[in-house]
């Protein structure tokens, strides 16, 4: 059996999906962090799968993925920074309880 | 012959004066300066001078001076609304009229409004705009103009007879003006929105020619001449519009004088006139005019029978006379509109023009001659103020002595309005009575009365103001008015002037000439046609008209002689014999009550205004608060929805995305 597109692309939703389900329905603001990072690597893997398998000369996907990286890594970096100054303020990282902004 | 642009300035000149005198003089100069009045009598006697020019240019030719219009409105389905001006005999004659007295009165002022805290500066500004916008309505071509000077002169004398505010009567009358004119006006600008709507013209001329040729007739002719005269009714003070101009007596006198007896009340009487084809060729219309005016005469003349107040009588007297207009105007054409719509007889467009013809003649020639003498005995009024203090004839008495030039005045106008032989009203009168002895018998006996009458109340003002014994003048206003003076020459000029024209001007019409001059033909009012003397021994069917109109006057003099001067019987005894009749003239049959009790309070306030009320507070109001309701429902039903959660919001917009790639894949 060898391994085709498909393979990659199912692996990508079900990533997808995991990360998806984790974002929506975890409490801790880092798990969601984390399940954000796994869906755009979800993502990552069908733009290189893509690349790949459909217009093999380019590199479009790949460098386009390198770039989602760059952003995640930022994003991490902000969010957690954005986590960790909540946390010395409510001691508490509870997405449901991080409610102060609510009427 | 003039030239044509000098007929513009006539009416421009009194709007630079106001220009001059509202925008540029009150920022350099203080308001009391004489020089307001300088610059407005300057442009108003350049005007007169310009009027009295156009007239005899178009007597001379006896044709109008033809002036080209300007374009102010051109719309592409051909509606074209021109600025434009016209200069016949009708509008000439009427341009003298108001330039003349209002120059006169101009004059007065300078005297009248002396020493009076106000200043010059309102006064005579408003003066000018007056005059411009009088000038306007009398020599604009179309109804959009005449009408929008209408306005005009309305808000004008809304402002003067509120010229003193700060009374309260005074600023109420001026509000009472202004209403009781806006719903006769409101007649005026329906009548020519029909007119409009069934012609696309404004043009009067135009419309003389639809009217004339039958294009303009039946009922739509009907209503727009109802509606015509509905704002002649307002302006003019006739019956049931006449209670804001007793009222209108608060201003001051020279406005009075010039605003409500000569020229703006008589704009009524100028537009019948001038549309007067429209009306006879309605054959209800032009008898509602008769009516209105033969019952307005005499039912204004009974008031004033019974009024204290000497400006009050002239009011009166100043309503009674613009209801002879009337009479004199509609008289013609209802003894004919009769026979016609009766089948006797046939008249082609050429007779019915003559005929038209002749009832302006005869309406205007009595305008013509009231401006004078009335605006003459409301200056006089003033004189006599200006040294009493008041108004009231019970606190005056005994003037002749002090004051012979305004007694003499006074009494030439008097006897001219009484329709004294030879003085002007006597010429004037006369062909009313004519007009309406040949029409509709009963009118004709009602302006007898009225003759009467007329003659009574104002010999009762004479005998109650300057003879007898001097009784104190005015007793509130702190002053001292024990000695009497007569008045500075810039107020006895313009008397003297006027009581001049108060006797000549109906000797225009000693051999037609007037009526020749006005398009009619002498033959159908002979009872002019006799020169100075052949007023005695002419007759209509027989009858010596004239004479019998003279002695009729005579008569009122002569008991108002035996009342108030000998007092052979005296008026309280009169009065009891007359008790609740007297009770009735004197509260002037009521109207004021009328009006103020079941018009206004009742039926406006209490029901229409209520009505209003209760519509915007449910109707209105509970609109739009439903509306609020209905959404603040929906918004507190549906904010449960938001949870303000980050992760619910995520899980539906996963799920929309969702649906909307199934329903892709599925449909698409």
């Amino acid at each position: 059996m060898t391994i085709g597109l498909e393979h990659y692309l199912v692996l990508s939703a079900v990533l997808f999906c995991i990360g998806l389900y984790g974002a929506l329905t975890k409490r801790n603001a880092v798990i969601i962090l984390m399940c954000i990072e796994l869906m755009l690597n979800a993502v990552n893997i069908s733009l290189v799968a893509f690349s790949r398998y459909v217009v093999p000369v380019l590199l479009t996907g790949q460098v386009f993925a390198i770039f989602v990286m760059v952003v995640a890594a930022a994003e991490v970096a902000v969010g957690l920074a954005i986590v960790l100054a909540i946390y010395r303020g409510l001691a508490d990282i509870d997405a449901n309880n991080i409610n102060l902004m609510k009427w | 012959m003039i030239p044509y642009q000098l007929i513009w300035l006539i009416m421009l000149l009194p709007l630079f004066s106001f220009i001059i005198n509202g925008l540029v003089l009150r920022q350099f100069i203080n308001r009391k300066s004489k020089l307001y009045g300088y610059v407005t009598i300057t442009a108003i006697a350049v005007s007169a001078i310009f009027s009295i020019w156009a007239l005899l240019s178009v007597a001379a030719n006896n044709e109008e001076i033809i002036i080209p219009d300007v374009s102010w409105v051109v719309i592409d389905n051909g509606v074209n609304i021109h600025l434009g001006l016209i200069a016949d005999q009708l509008s000439t004659m009427m341009a003298v009229v108001v330039s003349v007295v209002s120059l006169m009165v101009q004059i007065y002022s300078l005297g009248y409004m002396h020493g009076d805290e106000a200043g010059y500066y309102r006064y005579y500004t408003y003066m000018s705009l007056f005059t411009f916008s009088m000038l306007g309505l009398v020599l604009s071509d179309n109804l959009l103009f005449t009408f929008v000077f209408w306005e005009m002169v309305g808000l004008c004398s809304y402002l003067l007879i509120g010229f003193w505010f700060h009374k309260k009567s005074a600023a109420d009358a001026a509000k009472k003006a202004f209403i009781v004119t806006r719903i006769g006006d409101f007649g005026f600008l329906a009548g020519i929105l029909i007119l409009f709507f069934n012609t696309g013209t404004f043009d009067i001329k135009e419309l003389h020619e639809l009217a004339i040729t039958g294009v303009l007739a039946g009922t739509v002719l009907m209503w727009a001449a109802i509606g015509l005269f509905a704002g002649a009714m307002g302006k003019s003070a006739q019956f049931p519009l006449h209670v804001w101009l007793p009222d209108a007596m608060e201003g001051p006198t020279p406005v009075s004088a010039l605003i409500h007896s000569a020229t703006m009340v008589c704009a009524g009487v100028y537009l019948v006139a001038r549309t007067m084809p429209m009306f006879i060729y309605s054959t209800e219309a032009i008898n509602i005019v008769a009516i209105i005016g033969g019952f307005t005469a005499i039912f204004a003349a009974t008031m004033g029978l019974a009024a204290n107040d000497i400006k009050r009588v002239l009011a009166y007297s100043t309503i009674s006379q613009i209801g002879y207009m009337m009479l004199g105007l509609g008289a013609v054409g209802m003894a004919l509109a009769g026979e016609i719509s009766g089948g006797e007889l046939h008249l082609g467009t050429e007779e019915m023009l003559i005929i038209a013809k002749g009832a302006v003649a005869v309406g205007m020639f009595h305008l013509f001659t009231h401006a004078f003498f009335k605006a003459l005995l409301f200056m006089g009024s003033g004189s006599v103020n200006h040294s009493t203090g008041t108004f009231d004839m019970r606190l005056m008495g005994g003037l002749r002595k002090t004051m012979p030039w305004t007694y003499a005045t006074f009494l030439i106008g008097s006897l001219s309005l009484a329709g004294i032989w030879p003085l002007a009203g006597f010429w004037s009168k006369d062909e009313i009575l004519v007009s309406a002895f040949e029409s509709q018998k009963i009118l004709f006996y009602l302006a007898m009365i009225t003759v009467f009458l007329t003659a009574f109340y104002m010999f009762r003002a004479i005998y109650m103001t300057f003879h007898g014994e001097y009784k104190g003048g005015a007793t509130d206003d702190g002053k001292d008015h024990h000695h009497t003076h007569e008045s500075p020459w810039v107020m006895v000029g313009p008397l003297v002037f006027l009581s001049v024209l108060a006797v000549v001007a109906g000797w225009w019409n000693l051999t037609g000439a007037f009526n020749h001059f006005m398009g009619h033909e002498a033959e159908a009012a002979a009872s002019v046609a006799g020169g100075l003397f052949g007023a005695f021994t002419h007759t209509v069917e027989g009858i010596p008209l004239p004479l019998i109109s003279l002695l009729v006057a005579l008569f009122g003099i002569f008991m108002a002689y035996v009342i108030y001067n000998k007092k052979w019987i005296t008026a309280g005894s009169v009065g009891k014999v007359f008790g609740p009749l007297y009770t009735l003239v004197y509260r002037k049959y009521f109207f004021d009550e009328l009006y103020e009790n079941i018009i206004v309070k009742l039926v406006a306030l209490k029901g229409l205004f209520t009505g209003f009320q209760l519509f915007d507070s449910k109707g209105v109001d509970g609109a739009v608060n439903g509306v609020a309701e209905v959404v603040t429902a929906g918004g507190r039903a549906i904010r449960h929805a938001q949870t303000g959660q980050l992760q619910l919001y995520g899980l539906f917009i996963g799920i929309g995305l969702a649906v909307i790639g199934i329903c892709v894949y599925v449909f698409g």
